[in-house]
């Protein structure tokens, strides 16, 4: 089976990526000074999300793969969450 | 199919000879037969462990042991039956053997990894059984270590917590492996809804081992952190949480009861079409329901929990997904009914086993609504009415599907036949056994006798000495069917390739199989029991 | 045909990608484990979880978050340079990803010491004297940074291991599916710590 074509990232596109993620960690570092209460949290869950989504899609090629692949990642996460939903259910109406 | 005669599996003499031919090969049919040995092995240490267990229990008070010995047999049976012989039973000895050869490949994708798993599940299961001797005593937590008391015994726990470690991970390995498999080496023109049913039921499972196993790793490391470290997780002096550390092990543990019963489901959806000479009743629904318990399972663990503690509609959300799950599984039933209905039946030994499949997961699964219902959970929770519910799902189920499978599968992996009237008369004991074992716990369960204890009120004794009797009917059973199979791969009759008129690819290649499984790969054309016109499968 | 056992085939790219993948979903859900036990314990003690999380050194924190984010652009980029066939660039860009990864390690030695120094380690009677819930912060933060540190060493492993086979040429342009799938691991180690980072060192 050779249907796997040789996707090959480029130098610069690598870069820019690396660029992006360093923007956001210092936000991500930034907005820990401001005091958003219960938001901050949220915020910075948000801002680790939207990195692992640029990490996985860039750096781990993802956006190459084929569309099973791409939906058993999001599977895995989506899991996770329902887990986690599940537990909650007991803790939060104990 | 080629006439020049194509050297078995069995006689295939490769880089490395005689006893190194098997330890080192990565040919999956060899790696199967050694996963069926180490089973077969371990499951009478366990088998004997129950016995004594039984006979213990046969009177109120001190029989033959300590309640600290008891509490110890208790345990590593568990230990032993539950992660070296159910989990991987199936999964292992028969989805290794057949998965390749039922989806037209020539092997897994990754056979050194496969024959490594077999070397994680060795020290797994050697570590499980060396935990009773090492160290300060025979762990005695149970099979589900539940905290607090795991993190306080005395008892040699870590051991068989490393134990339970090595073997879920040779369980990921060997899922990985089954899901790659599928995905990658189905034969040219197997598309995914013309591959057999057994497959399908590996892919669920193999689909669970690999999202649920993690989860059982992480939290027994916890555990270990806990008792060397002293971490606090689950301990709430230190502000832990015991019923976290339940809710961890079920969202594994669940899960496992389904990784399990799957492939037991998968083997006898083979059996019934081929002893029936018809095609299965509803291939697609037999397949959705399949990924529907694999879906669902995942997120029943809290039903295990119901006097736990945990909040109201915790308890009323899991137990209604319990319910939900019933529904696949009752298609599955009427699946394989519809299948037997109307067609030819001959009943050989496999499909003697599978039918009693039916009966006892019937009785296992109803047993199981009763515990998943929120009212009665509370006056059964761990009485002997669990003990029965769950021998009657795992013993009864995988336990009795894995005979079937090994009575169906045996002429291929052997190349001979086994008597068949000695197979009826070990399936009558066995049976007969069962029932008697299994089937007074529901009842002493219901009247208030509960699990895992060492002595008991003198109104339990007729059901305690019932039952022993059917363990002594059992084992006999259990005995005389692994001697006449022993006597069969020795000097039994040669099998056809096709003794059983099956139609699936298994069946299509000479017995025992040659090494490479296929001259030449077949080319699928249709779905997967067509009965029909047999030459056009034939060719 | 069958003089040629399929058993010592190469396997080809797409499906040790696939079962690479897998394995991920495993790590994954080992660390997912933890992630839920921290989860619960947050809810319960937020409080707490703030004021141990101050103890923590969120410019190491942040520093450690840079290295590893810059090796994993190097990893990606060494995946590159092999896929041109450019073998000087790829061992230069492994060694320096390596480089980065135990750069990684001696600033968490350095902060683990510290802790050490203060008394703060797990079952340490200092831990006992606080509050439940800045227990089971450190508890945790032992638990999941050692986790990672340990996922960190095995990267390296791996990475090494690749020096060796671009350099003996059995990785090249035409095979280099060790190197994809060590990569796509060493991205994983990055994923963790994405999480790991904020959930830490930035909840003060």
């Amino acid at each position: 089976m050779k249907n796997d074509e040789k996707h090959i990232s480029s130098y610069s596109s690598l870069v820019i990526v690396l660029v992006i993620l360093l923007f956001l960690t210092t936000i991500s570092v930034l907005v820990t000074g401001f005091h958003l209460g219960a938001f901050t949290v949220a915020v910075a869950l948000i801002i680790a999300s939207v990195k692992v989504y640029i990490v996985l899609t860039q750096f781990m090629h993802l956006r190459f793969e084929n569309l099973f692949l791409r939906l058993a990642v999001a599977g895995v996460f989506v899991m996770f969450a329902l887990i986690t939903i599940g537990t909650f259910i007991d803790y939060f109406f104990r | 199919m080629g006439n020049e005669p194509e050297v078995s599996y069995l006689e295939y003499q490769g880089r490395h000879k005689g006893i190194w031919s098997w330890l080192l090969s990565t040919d999956h049919k060899r790696i199967g037969l050694l996963y069926l040995y180490a089973v077969v092995f371990f499951f009478f240490v366990a088998a004997t462990l129950g016995l004594l267990m039984r006979i213990e229990l046969i009177a109120p008070g001190r029989t033959i042991m300590e309640p600290q010995t008891y509490n110890g047999l208790f345990t590593i049976h568990g230990i032993i039956m539950i992660f070296v012989i159910v989990i991987p039973g199936l999964a292992a000895v028969f989805g290794n053997f057949f998965l390749p050869i039922l989806i037209g490949a020539r092997d897994v994708a990754f056979p050194k990894l496969n024959l490594f798993s077999w070397y994680l599940y060795m020290t797994g299961a050697f570590l499980g059984v060396a935990s009773q001797f090492l160290g300060s005593g025979p762990p005695d937590t149970g099979w589900t270590f539940y905290v607090p008391y795991s993190v306080e015994s005395g008892t040699s726990v870590i051991w068989a917590l490393t134990a339970a470690f090595i073997l879920g991970f040779s369980s990921i390995l060997t899922g990985l492996n089954f899901i790659v498999t599928i995905h990658r080496m189905r034969a040219p023109g197997m598309k995914w809804m013309r591959m057999p049913l057994f497959p399908w039921a590996l892919y669920a499972t193999a689909w669970i081992q690999v999202l649920a196993t993690p989860i059982i790793g992480i939290t027994l490391l916890m555990v270990i952190a806990e008792r060397v470290l002293n971490i606090g997780f689950f301990d709430p002096a230190l502000g832990g949480d015991p019923v976290l550390f339940q809710h961890l092990f079920w969202i594994y543990s669940h899960p496992a009861v389904y990784i399990m019963i799957l492939p037991a489901m998968g083997v006898v959806t083979e059996i019934f079409p081929t002893f029936s000479q018809k095609p299965v009743f509803g291939y697609g629904a037999i397949v959705i329901s399949s990924l529907a318990i694999a879906f669902v399972g995942y997120f029943v663990w809290g039903h295990h929990m119901f006097t736990s503690g945990m909040s109201y509609y915790a308890r009323w959300f899991f137990s209604f997904l319990t319910f939900i799950v019933a529904i696949p599984s009752a298609i599955k039933v009427f699946n394989w009914i519809s299948t037997m209905y109307g067609g030819s039946i001959d009943l050989k030994p496999p499909l003697l086993y599978a039918i009693s499949f039916i009966f006892l997961f019937l009785i296992g699964g109803f047993t199981g609504l009763v515990l998943g219902s929120l009212a009665t959970n509370v006056q059964t929770h761990d009485t002997a009415f669990v003990v029965a519910h769950f021998h009657y799902i795992i013993f009864g189920g995988m336990g009795f599907s894995f005979f079937a499978a090994i009575h169906y599968w045996f002429p291929k992996m052997y190349g001979r036949m086994y008597n068949n009237k000695v197979a009826n008369i070990a399936w009558g004991f066995n049976f007969v056994g069962f029932n008697l074992l299994y089937f007074p716990h529901f009842i002493i369960g219901i009247q208030g006798m509960p699990r895992r204890a060492y002595d008991y009120l003198p109104q339990f004794q007729t059901g305690h000495v019932l039952s022993t009797i059917g363990a002594f009917i059992l084992i006999t059973g259990l005995i005389l069917m692994v001697i006449n199979l022993m006597v069969a791969a020795r000097r039994g009759a040669k099998a056809p390739a096709n003794p059983w008129h099956g139609v699936t690819l298994e069946w299509m290649i000479p017995s025992p199989p040659p090494h490479e499984n296929f001259d030449e790969i077949p080319e699928i054309t249709t779905q997967p029991y067509f009965f029909g016109s047999k030459d056009k499968n034939k060719e | 045909m069958a003089d040629h056992p399929t058993h010592t085939e190469h396997i080809d790219s797409e499906t040790g990608k696939l079962g690479m993948w897998l394995f991920l979903f495993t790590e994954i859900f080992l660390f997912s484990g933890l992630f839920l036990v921290y989860a619960i314990f947050r809810a319960k003690y937020s409080a707490d979880f703030h004021v141990a999380a101050a103890e923590l050194n969120a410019f190491i924190g942040t520093i450690n978050t840079v290295f590893l984010l810059v090796s994993s652009m190097t990893a990606a980029m060494a995946l590159t340079a092999i896929q041109k066939g450019n073998k000087r660039l790829t061992l230069i860009l492994l060694l320096v990803t390596l480089l980065l990864a135990a750069l990684f390690l001696v600033n968490k030695y350095f902060e683990w010491s510290h802790k050490f120094e203060y008394g703060i380690y797990p079952g340490s009677p200092v831990l006992k004297n606080m509050s439940h819930g800045e227990l089971l912060f450190f508890g945790l933060y032992y638990m999941m940074t050692g986790l990672h540190a340990l996922h960190v060493v095995i990267g390296m492993i791996l990475l090494t291991i690749n020096v060796v086979k671009v350099k003996l040429g059995t990785v090249n342009s035409e095979r280099y599916l060790i190197l994809e799938n060590s990569a796509l691991y060493w991205h994983l180690v990055d994923l963790v710590w994405i999480f790991l980072f904020p959930l830490l060192y930035l909840i003060t």
